[in-house]
């Protein structure tokens, strides 16, 4: 089994339970809409503040949809001892770790993507910039599943480990935000806005290399 | 390939679980943990599995340290402990399609169905784990033993939830296992029947 296998097959068994717990899917979606329209109702209707401030509301509302399903990321296998099946395969507990976290992303963040356009409308955004919403999140919530899955390994096991995790990961998660947001944000004002999506994608690659396997060695630390 | 382990000592907690124990297993032999509850028999067999690092004292297979050659030695290793180690929303075919296939081989449909079929599971190879019985999964989780080929098996407590037919058959696969050449540890309350083996009492 190569690299790739390992990703897939764990990613693909993750990506099969959620389709079997369907409600964890569309409760992360659900918490999404509720928290991007809830704003509204508070600043006012007025369709130039909520084309204004929507990029940064449909950020946060993605930020702690992702935070929602996080405390389960591996708290079912842990509970279950799957988890220290998995730790004992001969493959690399990393690439496991790294297929867990990918499903977690297509199954809270891929959806967020793909509903922002319809929330965009509901505030007033052209389409262009929808576009760059959808590109910032395309690249930036991959970023929020794998910091989130450092601090899901840290607080594994530990009891009232969902607010230790918040308390955690949030902080993490501003750069994210502040990229994320301030791309539309300066496509709007006619500003370059490449650099924003650089330093995601570099968030990005920095995520990926290090997260899977920092989460890896927290799991290990937990299941001892 | 042997099991080697020298002068180790355990501590849960602020509890010393054991110290200076040491035994070695060869093939063809097998070595039976007993205690009472508590005593640490299954930090004994995390130990051995390299699932939790000792407070002192080393275990080594084949002569190597085991955290030296983690990998390797996972590849050689069939541990099955007191949880189910199944996901209840996939069906025993799903589960154990995916254990071979984190083991490192890969087994086809047929295999796992003939083998499940060998556990008295035929028909219920489709059904979610969650609606079997307890007795049931423990077989789904048995049905390791046939499809990971490997020389060591550490098994906890593994006649639990088992009828008498099921014991049977266990016992054969872990007399055939050990006279193939394999190596075994095992925990369990009950008198095991085999042929004479190592008695470890913690």
């Amino acid at each position: 089994m190569n690299l790739f296998s390992t990703i897939y097959c764990m990613a693909r068994r993750d990506l099969t339970l959620a389709l079997r717990h369907k409600t964890e899917i569309l409760t992360a979606l659900f918490f999404f809409v509720i928290v991007v329209n809830l704003l509204p109702l508070g600043v006012g209707p007025d369709p130039k503040l909520l084309s204004k401030i929507a990029p940064g509301v449909v950020w946060i509302g993605a930020l702690l949809a992702t935070l929602l399903g996080l405390p389960r990321l591996f708290a079912h296998d842990y509970q279950d001892g799957t988890l220290e099946q998995l730790s004992l395969s001969p493959r690399s507990f990393t690439l496991i770790v790294l297929g867990k976290i990918m499903a977690h992303w297509i199954v809270a963040g891929l959806p967020v993507v793909l509903i922002t356009p319809l929330l965009g409308i509901q505030f007033n955004l052209s389409g262009p910039i929808i576009g760059v919403l959808m590109l910032t999140l395309v690249l930036g919530t991959p970023v929020l599943s794998l910091i989130g899955a450092i601090g899901a390994a840290l607080t594994l096991g530990v009891r009232g480990g969902g607010v230790l995790l918040s308390l955690l990961i949030l902080p993490l998660y501003i750069p994210v935000l502040i990229f994320g947001a301030g791309a539309a944000e300066a496509y709007r004002a006619g500003l370059d806005m490449t650099g924003y999506l650089w330093l995601l994608a570099a968030l990005d690659l920095l995520a990926l290399f290090f997260a899977p396997w920092v989460s890896a060695i927290a799991l290990k630390v937990a299941l001892e | 390939m042997n099991l080697s382990v020298k002068d180790l000592s355990c501590q849960r907690g602020e509890r010393l679980l054991f110290e200076h124990v040491s035994f070695q297993l060869e093939p063809h032999q097998w070595c039976h943990v007993t205690g009472e509850n508590g005593a640490g028999k299954t930090s004994l067999l995390r130990l051995c599995a390299g699932l939790s690092s000792p407070l002192s004292g080393s275990i080594s297979w084949g002569g190597v340290n085991i955290p030296d050659d983690l990998d390797g030695f996972h590849k050689d290793l069939l541990y099955l402990g007191h949880a189910s180690g199944l996901k209840e929303e996939l069906t025993p075919l799903e589960n154990l399609t995916l254990m071979s296939q984190i083991d490192g081989q890969p087994a086809t449909e047929d295999a796992i169905l003939s083998v499940l079929s060998f556990w008295g599971l035929a028909g219920r190879e489709d059904l979610p784990v969650r609606v079997l019985s307890a007795g049931q999964r423990r077989r789904v989780l048995l049905s390791r033993l046939l499809l990971k080929s490997c020389p060591l098996w550490i098994l906890d407590e593994p006649f639990n939830a088992l009828d008498k037919k099921a014991i049977n058959t266990l016992y054969d696969l872990l007399n055939n296992h050990v006279s193939q050449g394999g190596l075994l540890l095992v925990t369990s309350h009950q008198p095991m029947e085999m042929a004479e083996g190592i008695v470890l009492s913690l």
